[in-house]
């Protein structure tokens, strides 16, 4: 490491590193969006890691800083694995099903990154607000 | 977001790395690789949580999930659940007493809900052994900005308007302190880091300098701009192994950074600083005594003033600022003094860490805001008396404190406050006690402290205090006088007259503090030759209540004199001409047939 | 820097800001009582430790008591002495001090010269001591021959430590282990012995208890008195006479000579002998020796040898300049082998029924008189040495009325002296004797005025040029050790040139010896010691040590030349490398 010669490139440098801490604030901040991606053995056995993997390849490269990924267990989908929850802040909740690697990337560019909901994947509410 | 989708902190304080944290994260790190998630998780080595009764804490992030006590071998459950099938491992999760529920955000637990951190902001949050992480979240920021766009007098405005006063103990305002050696005309100038933290239970410091050592040497730089001084000393107690080592970590990567020494971010300023150790001696905290041990000499303070701002190291200007109060400065910067001085009370602003500890649920580091009462640290952040006992007692400040009871528990806290009601802010230390503690034998404790660590330099305190534990001493074993009192007040009231240091002036106060509150105990064990505690052992027997006693032979067989005879299956007696009084028979017996009077 | 507004008990001062509460209280003649300070103004020995907490007092506005000693004074400062809290605070501390010292006043050896007996009296301690608790009790040190160590006694005022460490520069006692167990000792508390002590003395100089003495052989010296088979002569030092007195209440500065001359031949001494005639011998072997070394290219500069505290500092401290002193034994040191050579032949006395006692100033001169090679075949040059002190003692034991006592005279031969030897006695003294006889013989001419002026005084070091033919030699005067090593650096590292260097251990020579009178912190009493020498020698009729009539006469009858094979022989020594710690 070549000494920082000034401020500026102090602050370059601090911009370029906050990527590999923001999921730590991700964690702690109220207003991100949350997708929770299901991981039981039936989503995993489904493909959801590589759909998770997927879309935040897509996020990363779109830039995107305000989402958190997380994982959860079986969402009772069992028959539309992967399946993706978003959830945009102070939203209902949207579920979607059967979401491959392709379909993973088509919701980060459409509904986080434009807010349009990709229709046709959407197999209803979840659970849990039923 | 980042390269790893997850991060998974681990507390690598001293405390949890006790309890085998590093065997927790090796554990991790293998099951991730078995489970081929080396490339999306990442596992960092934090300071300190705070949260230090329940240790080894592990933190899941981004899903922002609190594990408790975790064992190395819970590694594979956590890898295998929650960072491949995303379930929460509940077992490991803190059960809120209040609830009776388990919680597994940290936000939600009482512990951290009335918390403050600004000087323990990065403690828990980032990896102490990389400078980068520290950039990542502001690090050097305010040191740049106060370089490129302050003067050293507006800094010292900005610290003297914050309200920032010394978090060591004395609670001398910040600014003041570096005006003081700003003013005085020297080529040499030197700040001094006191990280030489002696109370007994006080952490606060060592947390600090092992979970965000950074932070303390920025702000030792930004001292140095502001005083005009170009050299820095750590002086920090040599049982501190693992601060010294991320320090050390710290320094050489902040050099190779360009953040510490020649033309900092190309301002033209140097700074650099250096490590020396102590050996321990508790008043070696005093700053001129710190100050001889560093010229090499004995560690002794000498009469004040000359302040150290005045004459200090080498006779030089010098700055002696507490760890705590360092890390305060970056935010202050930042944030500005309006910011920091919203937080707090008229005259103490901003917050402060204490180390909460003794029969309390939850012991640990807390940051609060200044003015919190003591009833909110003790039973809200607390979590309340252990065993659900009795509150009897407070004392803050370590040995140079007093002790407070349940009508001081309301009373906002700082440094006005608490040195009105006969204790004082100290280093932020904080014991709780019950019912079961004597307080004749709590000043005691303390005097016995300050007897082994006065320097022996002045008269009232190498003798003093010694006759002061003399006299508690006697009054423990039932030999005491009602003139005894009335010579420990006498000579306690004296001794803070005229110890020449610190630490002789307030080594009395446990003593003057537990007379005046409560005295009544005092005179039990003077007049009734009675401990209501049960702690003095002269002043108790045990006695076995025949109807309660099932004839077991347990407490028989556990005495070390042999003084307890009884037929099998009958009650049991004790020969109290041949008992000690150590208690064994008590702690085996499983009937509460045997009981202290 | 300037004058300040202050009031002490409502008087109104303006002083120098650069004062001390208590020397601004004395302005006003106020006394706040001491004890852990010390300060000898003109020597630059200041303990200003503030460790006793005894001269405390109450400052307006402050939240504790200040300690007077150590407070510098401030514009609009209050101050108030003697209100009952500051009494109590001063009275606590003595109490407490008291509560850890043994109360064998009546059999001590500081009775009636002890500060805190002193303070404890004046502050009307009385009766039962209101504190009691353990005693810190160490082992006694009587390792050496010179300092007897007895830590019962000490109250940390650490003035010992401020001698031996600032003003000696020894770093042989300093504090160890803390609190309560804290005591004043060598390092890994060696015994004395064992260090690289030089036993000026200059600690039990400033002791204020009997924590620091002398090792006292006022037992054995009566024992030889006594014993009808022994021949016992004594000698005394110059500056034993100008300081005799005070034990007598007399008046500092009285020159008490042939008091003590009387007095001595009361206490039963069979011959009554004068170390200024050896002083003057010392003076013929050392002019003969510096006038040697400058004509044969020898080695310069000659450093003086007659102060054994000295010695054994460049023996510790400059190991590799070995070769720079004068090979010149002390002056006591050749009286003692002249008088069991010379005397035992010229009169038919075996040496070894003599013995010589030696009445010093000096606690080294008990040393020095123990080094094996300061002995003449199989018998130590010096048998015992005692201090002023000890002789007070003595002549009180004795039941003499000291000052109503006759004038007497020494005895004679050995009993005659010049104003030379008498200079010894201070600093400056050696070389400025040994000038006037050097001058003479390497010019061949009379010296008129024979005061060096400039080499007189109480500055640390001091420098003076003479001219002897055409040549300038450059003269130098160090006292105190700390000067001394400050001297011996610079004449190492190159950086000083002199031809000559006279050298005392104790701040002011001789008259300020760890043997002398206690002085209880009053430098004042040291300088009209040094007045009362200059008057003696100002008052003899000769004043050149070549012209002492009864040193001629030794050499005609017994040395041969002065610097000869013989003299060589008796009255030169060697000295030996010791390590530094």
């Amino acid at each position: 490491m070549c000494p920082i010669k000034s401020l500026d490139e102090l602050k370059a440098l601090r911009d370029k590193l906050k990527t590999d801490i923001d999921v730590r604030e991700a964690g702690e901040a109220e207003g991100n969006i949350k997708v929770i991606v299901g991981m039981a053995t039936c989503g995993i056995a489904a493909g959801a890691r590589e759909t998770m993997l997927a879309m935040l390849e897509e996020i990363n490269k779109l830039g995107i800083k305000n989402v958190t990924i997380v994982q959860s267990g079986c969402m009772g989908s069992c028959y539309a694995e992967p399946t993706v929850e978003l959830r945009f802040p102070g939203q209902e909740p949207i579920l979607y099903g059967n979401v491959n690697s392709e379909k993973g990337r088509e919701i980060v560019t459409k509904h986080i990154k434009d807010g349009e909901l990709v229709q046709n994947l959407i197999i209803g509410r979840p659970f849990e607000t039923v | 977001m980042s390269k790893y989708r997850m991060h998974l902190l681990v507390c690598g304080g001293t405390g949890c790395k006790a309890s085998d944290s590093d065997g927790i994260i090796s554990n991790l790190e293998k099951h991730i690789k078995e489970h081929g998630l080396e490339n999306e998780v990442q596992v960092v080595t934090t300071g300190c949580f705070g949260f230090c009764e329940k240790g080894p804490i592990v933190k899941v992030h981004p899903d922002n999930v609190f594990y408790i006590e975790v064992k190395p071998e819970d590694a594979e459950e956590i890898v295998k659940e929650h960072l491949v099938k995303g379930r929460v491992v509940n077992r490991l999760l803190y059960v809120e007493p209040t609830l009776q529920e388990r919680v597994g955000q940290h936000k939600d637990m009482a512990f951290y809900k009335k918390q403050i951190r600004i000087a323990l902001r990065n403690c828990g949050f980032i990896s102490p052994e990389d400078i980068n992480e520290y950039i990542s979240v502001e690090g050097y920021q305010a040191l740049g900005k106060v370089l490129t766009e302050m003067s050293p007098e507006e800094v010292i405005e900005l610290v003297k308007k914050s309200g920032l006063r010394g978090r060591g103990g004395g609670g001398f305002p910040t600014g003041i302190k570096w005006e003081a050696a700003r003013k005085t005309a020297s080529e040499d100038k030197y700040i001094i880091c006191n990280a030489d933290e002696g109370d007994p239970g006080a952490f606060m410091d060592r947390s600090i300098l092992e979970g965000d050592p950074h932070s303390v040497l920025e702000a030792m730089a930004i001292a140095g701009y502001a005083t005009g001084a170009k050299e820095g000393f750590i002086y920090i107690r040599a049982e501190y192994p693992l601060a010294i080592h991320r320090l050390q970590i710290a320094i050489t990567q902040a050099r190779e950074f360009g953040l510490l020494g020649k033309d900092i971010l190309g301002t033209g300023f140097d700074f650099d600083l250096d490590i020396r150790y102590g050996a321990g001696a508790f008043v070696c905290g005093e700053e001129t005594a710190l100050i001889h041990s560093i010229e090499g000499d004995r560690g002794e303070p000498t009469n004040k003033p000359p302040f150290p701002a005045q004459s200090g190291l080498w006779k030089k200007p010098t700055s002696v600022n507490n760890v705590e109060t360092f890390a305060n400065i970056p935010p202050i910067i930042l944030k500005g003094a309006e910011w920091f001085s919203a937080i707090g009370t008229e005259k103490s602003k901003g917050t402060k860490v204490f180390a909460l500890a003794g029969k309390v649920n939850n012991v640990g580091l807390v940051e609060v805001p200044m003015g919190i009462t003591l009833r909110e640290i003790i039973f809200d952040i607390g979590g309340g008396i252990k065993d659900d006992r009795k509150f009897k007692s407070v004392q803050t400040g370590g040995p140079s404190g007093g002790c407070l009871t349940e009508e001081n528990l309301d009373t906002p806290i700082d440094y006005e406050t608490l040195a009105s009601i006969g204790s004082m802010m100290g280093s932020g230390g904080m014991i709780v006690m019950d019912e079961d503690d004597c307080m004749v034998n709590v000043a005691k404790f303390y005097l016995e402290f300050t007897v082994d660590e006065s320097c022996g330099k002045c008269t009232p305190c190498r003798v003093g205090n010694k006759r002061l534990h003399e006299i508690l001493t006697r009054i423990t074993e039932g030999k005491g006088t009602m003139k005894d009192l009335e010579v420990l007040k006498e000579l306690g009231e004296a001794i803070k007259d005229t110890a020449l240091c610190g630490l002789g002036q307030t080594s009395p106060n446990p003593v003057l503090s537990t007379m005046k509150y409560f005295w009544d105990e005092y005179v039990e064990h003077v007049k009734d030759k009675k401990c209501r505690a049960g702690v003095c052992t002269s002043l108790l027997s045990y006695y076995i209540i025949a109807e309660k006693c099932i004839g077991c032979t347990a407490c028989a067989r556990v005495c070390p004199v042999k003084c307890i005879k009884g037929e099998v299956k009958k009650p049991h007696e004790i020969d109290q001409s041949k008992c000690i009084k150590c208690g064994a028979c008590y702690t085996a017996c499983k009937f509460k047939a045997i009981e202290k009077r | 820097m300037g004058n300040v507004n202050i009031v002490i008990n409502d008087i109104k001062l303006n002083v120098p800001d650069t004062m001390t509460i208590l020397e601004a209280a004395k302005e006003a003649n106020i006394k706040i009582p001491t004890l852990c300070h010390l300060n000898l103004h003109d020597l630059k020995a200041v303990n200003k430790v503030a460790s006793c907490r005894v001269c405390m007092v109450e400052v307006e506005g402050r939240r504790n008591l200040a300690p007077a000693c150590a407070t510098q004074i401030y514009e609009g400062m209050v101050i108030h002495t003697n209100t009952p809290r500051s009494v109590r605070g001063r009275r606590t501390s003595v109490e407490l001090l008291l509560s850890d010292h043994p109360a064998d006043c009546l059999v001590c050896e500081k009775n009636r010269q002890c500060d805190l007996q002193k303070i404890a009296a004046d502050l009307g301690i009385r009766g039962e001591l209101k504190y009691k608790g353990e005693m810190s009790t160490y082992e006694k040190d009587s390792s050496s021959h010179s300092i007897y160590r007895n830590l019962d006694k000490c109250i940390l005022c650490r003035r010992c430590e401020t001698m031996c460490n600032e003003v000696q520069t020894c770093g042989i006692l300093s504090a160890m282990d803390r609190g309560f167990e804290t005591v004043v000792s060598p390092a890994f508390g060696l015994p004395m012995v064992d260090t690289a002590c030089t036993f000026c003395g200059q600690c039990v100089a400033v002791c204020p208890t009997a924590a620091l003495t002398e090792i006292n052989k006022v037992g054995e010296v009566w024992k030889a008195i006594n014993d009808k088979e022994k021949y016992v002569v004594v000698q005394t030092a110059p500056a034993v006479r100008v300081a005799l007195g005070e034990e007598f209440d007399m008046e500092p500065g009285t020159i008490v000579t042939g008091k003590m001359a009387a007095a001595l031949r009361k206490l039963g001494f069979d011959k009554v002998f004068d170390t200024d005639f050896a002083a003057d011998l010392t003076i013929m072997e050392e002019a003969s020796e510096f006038a040697h070394r400058l004509q044969h290219n020898g080695t310069l500069p000659i450093l003086t040898s007659c102060c054994p505290g000295w010695v054994k500092f460049f023996e510790h401290q400059f190991p590799d300049l070995l070769d720079i002193p004068s090979s010149c034994m002390s002056p006591h040191e050749m009286f003692g082998v002249i008088v069991k050579t010379y005397y035992a032949e010229k009169f038919n006395i075996k040496p070894e029924d003599i013995v010589v006692v030696s009445v010093m100033p000096c606690l080294a001169k008990k040393y020095e008189a123990a080094r094996p090679e300061l002995s003449h075949d199989e018998l130590q040059n010096v048998d015992y040495v005692i201090t002023t002190r000890e002789l007070a003692a003595m002549i009180k034991e004795a039941g003499i009325d000291f000052e109503k006592l006759q004038d007497d005279d020494f005895d004679h031969p050995l009993g005659e002296s010049t104003g030379a030897s008498v200079i010894f006695g201070t600093t400056g003294g050696v070389i400025e004797a040994a000038l006037r006889t050097a001058y003479e013989w390497l010019t061949g001419t009379t010296l008129e005025n024979v005061d060096f002026v400039q080499l007189r005084g109480f500055e640390g070091i001091r420098e003076a040029t003479v001219k002897v033919n055409d040549m300038d030699v450059k003269i130098a005067v160090a006292h105190g050790l700390g000067n001394a090593r400050k001297l011996l650096e610079a004449i190492r590292d190159g950086k000083a040139q002199y031809h000559a260097i006279e050298i005392m251990a104790c701040p002011g020579g001789c008259i300020g010896g760890g043997g002398q009178p206690y002085h209880h912190g009053n430098v004042e009493i040291l300088k009209k010691r040094v007045a009362a020498i200059y008057s003696e020698d100002k008052g003899k009729k000769i004043r050149k040590s070549h012209e002492n009539p009864e040193i001629i006469k030794l050499y005609e009858e017994f040395l041969g030349k002065p610097y000869g094979e013989k003299a060589h022989h008796l009255l030169h020594t060697h000295y030996i490398a010791r390590k530094k710690i």
